[in-house]
């Protein structure tokens, strides 16, 4: 992709790095605060990103396909691409920064790489589905508006869902229920596993200590991470599904 | 080499190809015609595997299209439109398409003739569309493949340009290829086609050679018989 953005997206999470640090002159701090950024922000990131970069390369999409290449290798490749690229800038942006400050002289490391990872998953994540949402329109400004709902449902809207009914259903034991339901959404699951990495879920209270008990484990982290994968894999496979089947 | 049986394609309730058989032999010229929305494009981008029919069987080549994709090795095509990624320099696009195919082009000779050297630095969404359009042309002559593919090939182009692309397709029809034109220009159907494949509402409505539309519409003129044409249709 040669994309200016790509580059901006770079510099503006290597400045972010050095201000935290600055800031809060803590590692382990400094990656708390990185993360309530990135749960919100990589999603968002990536599914513009992802939306615009499928509507501005359709033309160039319409090239490739009169040429002797599969259909599956053009989009993946694209999908690729930018999801590559995305996530390059994560890390890199992020890790020069913390590895100047002395990352691997410290404990944090663990919970920084972590942190990584779930960034890295929730931007293979949106991109794909923000793929899946401009394959199905045509029309620019409402795939955009999709994918814009897409990700204010599963950042803010959900959450909002899961305490209504948490408040509601209060009499009931909801253990299961909430493990579930964090486990539908990649950026409750992954905000869930980076809280609970961190050891502060007594923030969360009583579900924390549920939590705590299923995710604290390495069968919790390794159900977590596998579905996390999934997320990850279905929407990849949907996308080429539908790209076999559309017309241009 | 394309052999095209009970063709259907449905874009939700529009049905834009009906029931259509068609079949088109080694090398010459063959103009496809038709009104505007009459399927012209979308049988070509099923025969290109674009678009995806609702059910019928295409072979190029003997080769069923479906679900094959090395067939297109051996096409070259033209799209209507010549939108290309605006960020990237014209050479860069020649190296793209080249790396592509690996096959053996010609793309220096054709950028000398329509005069394009001074493009080649320029980036692409600079261009204006006359020079889009040559560029489309160069990377669609610059193969040498047996079937080529000119969706509105003189779109924007100027007079010079149209002789030279003329030259060009004729120098590649006496080489052996078949060459599958759509226009609206009568003139340039005329001049160049071997055989006019006529198109009205998804299916084939006229098939044979300039003379016997001639005769059959009782017209001294080109232009006037395919106008009789769509008369004909409408009255009956």
């Amino acid at each position: 992709m040669r994309s200016r953005w790509s580059y901006v997206y770079f510099l503006f999470y290597l400045a972010l790095g050095f201000v935290l640090l600055f800031l809060n002159n803590d590692l382990s701090k400094a990656v708390i605060t990185l993360m309530n950024v990135i749960i919100v922000l990589v999603p968002l990131i990536s599914t513009i990103f992802g939306v615009m970069y499928f509507y501005n390369s359709k033309e160039f999409t319409e090239l490739l396909l009169a040429q002797p290449l599969k259909r599956n290798s053009i989009f993946l490749g694209q999908y690729l691409g930018v999801a590559g690229s995305l996530t390059m800038s994560l890390v890199l942006g992020l890790g020069i920064p913390f590895i100047l400050y002395g990352l691997f002289r410290s404990d944090a490391i663990w919970d920084f790489s972590l942190l990584l990872i779930t960034g890295g998953f929730l931007t293979l994540i949106f991109t794909a589905l923000a793929f899946n949402i401009s394959l199905s329109n045509e029309n620019k400004i409402k795939g955009f508006g999709y994918a814009v709902l897409l990700w204010l449902f599963l950042a803010v809207i959900y959450d909002g869902l899961f305490l209504m009914s948490l408040i509601l259903f209060e009499e009931y034991p909801l253990d299961s229920f909430s493990l579930a339901a964090t486990m539908f959404n990649p950026i409750d699951l992954s905000r869930t596993l980076i809280l609970l990495k961190l050891d502060i879920s007594a923030l969360l209270g009583y579900t924390g200590a549920v939590f705590k008990q299923f995710f604290g484990t390495d069968k919790g982290l390794i159900v977590s991470i596998l579905t996390l994968i999934l997320w990850t894999v279905l929407p990849i496979w949907l996308l080429s599904y539908k790209a076999k089947r559309k017309d241009f | 080499m394309i052999q095209i049986e009970n063709l259907h394609k449905k874009f939700g309730r529009n049905q834009v190809l009906f029931n259509l058989d068609l079949d088109i032999h080694s090398g010459g010229i063959f103009a496809v015609l038709g009104p505007n929305g009459s399927g012209k494009t979308t049988l070509i981008k099923c025969i290109l595997g674009m678009v995806i029919p609702s059910s019928g069987e295409i072979e190029v080549q003997d080769n069923t299209i479906k679900k094959n994709w090395k067939y297109r090795q051996d096409i070259n095509y033209l799209p209507q439109i010549a939108n290309f990624p605006g960020n990237l320099k014209v050479k860069e696009l020649i190296r793209m398409i080249k790396d592509l195919r690996q096959k053996e082009s010609k793309e220096e000779v054709l950028v000398k003739l329509f005069g394009l050297e001074p493009f080649l630095d320029k980036k692409l969404g600079t261009l204006s569309g006359g020079t889009k359009q040559k560029v489309n042309i160069v990377l669609t002559f610059m193969f040498d493949s047996s079937l080529i593919i000119l969706d509105e090939p003189t779109t924007g182009l100027d007079p010079a340009s149209l002789i030279k692309l003329k030259e060009l397709i004729l120098q590649e029809k006496n080489k052996g290829k078949t060459i599958l034109i759509t226009t609206h220009i009568m003139q340039f159907v005329e001049e160049m086609a071997d055989e006019i494949v006529y198109l009205l509402e998804g299916n084939i409505f006229f098939k044979g050679s300039v003379e016997q539309l001639m005769t059959r519409t009782k017209q001294t003129d080109f232009e006037h018989a395919i106008a009789a044409i769509t008369i004909q249709t409408a009255d009956a």
